[in-house]
């Protein structure tokens, strides 16, 4: 899992990064009379009731979310949940029936024929579920396409077009029409032809969906990669949970036309809304989500390394275990000693831990996932230390800990709350 | 796009919004028509005739005289076109035109095709119908050219606004399934007799597939096509010229050999208010109960009919094949 590194580099906003993109209250309703479809909802009647008695079909209803600047966010529902109507209303490929958009805190529904144009060409790509690559076009032309409409001269947009190309893997294939190409391949091209214009928001579509699974975990794993070089904000669709879960900082479930819930993949995963998402995480291995900061306890034993073995024997005994995490001065983590260790060592006549200690401690990061620590709890018998980003010791996660965690058994330790943020 | 067509979008929206007054709306029309008709009727002698055919002999002499300029103009530039192109291919030597035909069978269509239409067309100069037949090339020629520079553009915008292919869409009906006599009166009277009238006539009748499968070629572009075209801030020109024409260039290469091939079923009528070429013939051999001479023409006509399908189809399949 991917740490918030984004976030250390804007330190200039303090408490999270600014806000790209904000949806509010923006609602969209298909019909020859959305207004007055829109009026009756919002009195409260129904969407069935609503589709009954108007035919007006409500395909996104009072959605609000924030998206930040960087972030990848993932709207993840079933298909008919308004998740592809809500991200066209992004970029008014569909017009919001009511409610407000601001990009970089412009209000989108206000711009004229000209100045959406502009956002479209500089501001916004977007990759399509099924490719959506012009079929009389070589690669290269469908890469370069967006540089074309704006103008930009025909060697420089192939010289850029190739760039991307190579970028996403598709050199040499160029020259090639997109019917040649398969389908990951294909989107490969998607993906060129919405990075050459280096936009500043990149509209995901369910855009690996229709990738066979291997493929599809490819791409992804790969996708991922390359948007820790080029800093973009991510709007990513999906229906897939799993996706949404691997590629989105956070996530917004929806479901009929609502946002059910925000929030990132472990408060998904963790602390569901209501049953509908219940439903949704239940066969989610939370291995797979849950930071090992959200089991952690509090070191046992901490000794610091100028301390002697007899000292260690006492302590171990006084907190009845059997482990003692050994630190330096400034509480970096040096290593671990077991009971019978320091029972030797102060036979022996050893005067300092300093001495015996071996750089011998598995350590874990706190973001890391339960997953993460599970063949580190194979390989030892000590529990594992979770050391800081300067190798400072933060916490242990016990064997039993990590098994409760992983069957999803509250332990009743641990920070829970804003562990990403 | 949504900005233009605001207040009838409003009176459409309320009318759907409420199917009940859209039936008020027809009862309404209906009941008009028949208060008309009833209050027309004289129950004297039997019933009254509206009378549609005084009141188009009426438009048709007001039309000729305001018109009379206009439909000169018209005139003058497709005889000129006409003409010109007519005297170029009877001043062609026949083998130049023969090799020259068969030069484009060959690249569009491959060897068989032109082997055929070298063969064809020495048949047709055996025959001694080769003046003719390039007579019958040159109206079909202009017929068509002009039929495509009204149809496509007409098409284009039947293929983007919907209220457009409502209006446009009768219109080619009536134009396909109107009698050509019917319109082959008045372009007599417009235009004279001769090769011009000719020309007009069949214009009419081959313009409905230009218009029809350019309409339906970009209409059938893939949705998400057209919104990556959008995506990416394509105006409307760039769209249709960098995306959905090349699309549609398939069906339009349909449309352009549906065209060709109802001009050429045009010929013979076309002859009758004399046009020239292989359908005067047709009509000669009519008028003479000489069934031979007849179907020799007859023959020439079906040849050069064959040589142009062949090769048109083969354009299409061309640009078709790259999209697959």
């Amino acid at each position: 899992m991917r740490l918030r590194e984004s976030d250390a580099n804007e330190a200039e906003t303090q408490g999270g990064s600014k806000v790209k993109i904000s949806c509010q209250h923006v609602w969209k309703i298909f019909g020859p009379d959305p207004q007055h479809a829109l009026s009756l909802a919002q009195e409260g009647t129904s969407k069935e009731e609503v589709l009954e008695k108007t035919g007006h079909v409500i395909a996104v209803k009072d959605v609000s979310f924030d998206i930040n600047e960087g972030e990848v966010f993932v709207i993840m529902g079933l298909s008919g949940s308004g998740k592809s109507t809500i991200v066209r209303c992004l970029n008014r490929l569909i017009e919001p029936t009511h409610g407000q958009i601001l990009v970089d805190g412009v209000d989108l529904s206000a711009m004229n024929e000209v100045e959406l144009r502009q956002a479209r060409r500089h501001k916004f790509s977007m990759v399509f579920q099924h490719f959506a690559l012009f079929p009389h076009r070589l690669v290269i032309d469908n890469a370069a396409y967006g540089l074309e409409v704006q103008g930009v001269h025909k060697d420089e947009r192939r010289e850029r077009a190739m760039k991307v190309l190579d970028m996403v893997g598709l050199k040499g294939w160029e020259n090639n029409y997109p019917h040649e190409l398969s389908g990951g391949m294909q989107q490969r091209v998607g993906l060129a032809r919405a990075l050459a214009v280096d936009p500043e928001i990149l509209l995901m579509d369910e855009a690996f969906s229709a990738l066979d699974p291997l493929i599809r975990r490819q791409m992804q794993d790969e996708f991922l990669n390359l948007i820790t070089e080029v800093h973009k904000t991510i709007i990513f669709i999906t229906h897939d949970l799993g996706e949404a879960l691997k590629m989105g900082e956070r996530i917004a479930i929806m479901k009929d036309g609502e946002v059910v819930q925000i929030g990132s993949p472990e408060e998904i995963v963790v602390g569901p809304a209501d049953e509908y998402v219940t439903e949704f995480v239940r066969d989610v291995p939370r291995s797979k989500v849950v930071p090992v900061r959200n089991i952690m306890k509090e070191p046992a034993v901490t000794l610091y390394s100028w301390q002697g073995p007899k000292v260690a024997v006492y302590e171990m005994k006084q907190a009845g275990a059997n482990y003692a995490f050994i630190l330096d001065p400034g509480r970096r983590l040096r290593g671990v000693v077991t009971n019978d260790e320091a029972r030797q060592a102060a036979k022996d006549g050893v005067a300092r831990l300093s001495k015996m200690v071996k750089n011998n401690a598995l350590k874990i990061g706190p973001d890391q996932t339960l997953e993460e620590a599970i063949p580190l709890a194979a390989a030892s018998d000590h529990p594992i230390a979770v050391v800081d980003e300067d190798e400072r010791l933060i916490g242990e996660v016990p064997r039993t800990e990590l098994l409760l965690g992983i069957t999803g058994e509250e332990t009743g330790n641990g920070s829970n709350q804003q562990t990403r943020e | 796009m949504a900005a233009t067509s605001k207040p009838v979008n409003e009176l459409t929206q309320q009318i759907q919004g409420r199917p009940w007054l859209r039936w008020m709306l027809w009862l309404g029309v209906t009941a008009v028509l028949l208060l008309v008709a009833w209050g027309l009727n004289d129950f004297r002698g039997g019933y009254y005739e509206l009378p549609v055919a005084d009141v188009v002999n009426v438009g048709m002499d007001w039309l000729l005289i305001t018109l009379d300029p206009f439909f000169d103009a018209i005139k003058a530039a497709m005889a000129f076109l006409l003409n010109n192109l007519e005297d170029f291919m009877l001043w062609l030597p026949w083998w130049v035109t023969i090799i020259f035909i068969a030069l484009i069978a060959w690249r569009v269509a491959g060897s068989r095709i032109a082997i055929f239409s070298i063969v064809a067309m020495y048949f047709i100069l055996s025959l001694g119908l080769w003046e003719l037949c390039m007579e019958t090339l040159a109206l079909i020629a202009t017929a068509v050219l002009v039929s495509l520079v009204i149809g496509i553009p007409i098409g284009i915008l039947a293929a983007r606004s919907d209220r457009v292919d409502n209006i446009v869409r009768p219109v080619l009906d009536a134009m396909q399934t109107m009698p050509a006599f019917v319109y082959l009166i008045p372009a007599l009277m417009f235009f004279g007799i001769g090769t011009v009238p000719g020309v007009i006539a069949t214009v009419i009748f081959a313009v409905p597939p230009a218009v029809r499968l350019t309409n339906l070629g970009i209409r059938q572009v893939p949705k998400d096509l057209v919104e990556a075209a959008h995506t990416f801030g394509s105006t409307e020109r760039q769209l249709l010229f960098k995306v959905q024409l090349p699309l549609a260039l398939p069906s339009i290469m349909a449309g352009v050999n549906q065209t060709i091939m109802l001009s050429l079923s045009m010929v013979v009528l076309a002859a009758l208010i004399a046009a020239g070429g292989l359908g005067r013939e047709v009509i000669m051999a009519l008028g003479q109960v000489d069934i031979g001479r007849g179907f020799a023409a007859g023959v020439a006509i079906v040849l050069v009919a064959m040589i142009l399908d062949r090769v048109t189809q083969s354009l299409g399949r061309r640009s078709g094949a790259k999209l697959k």
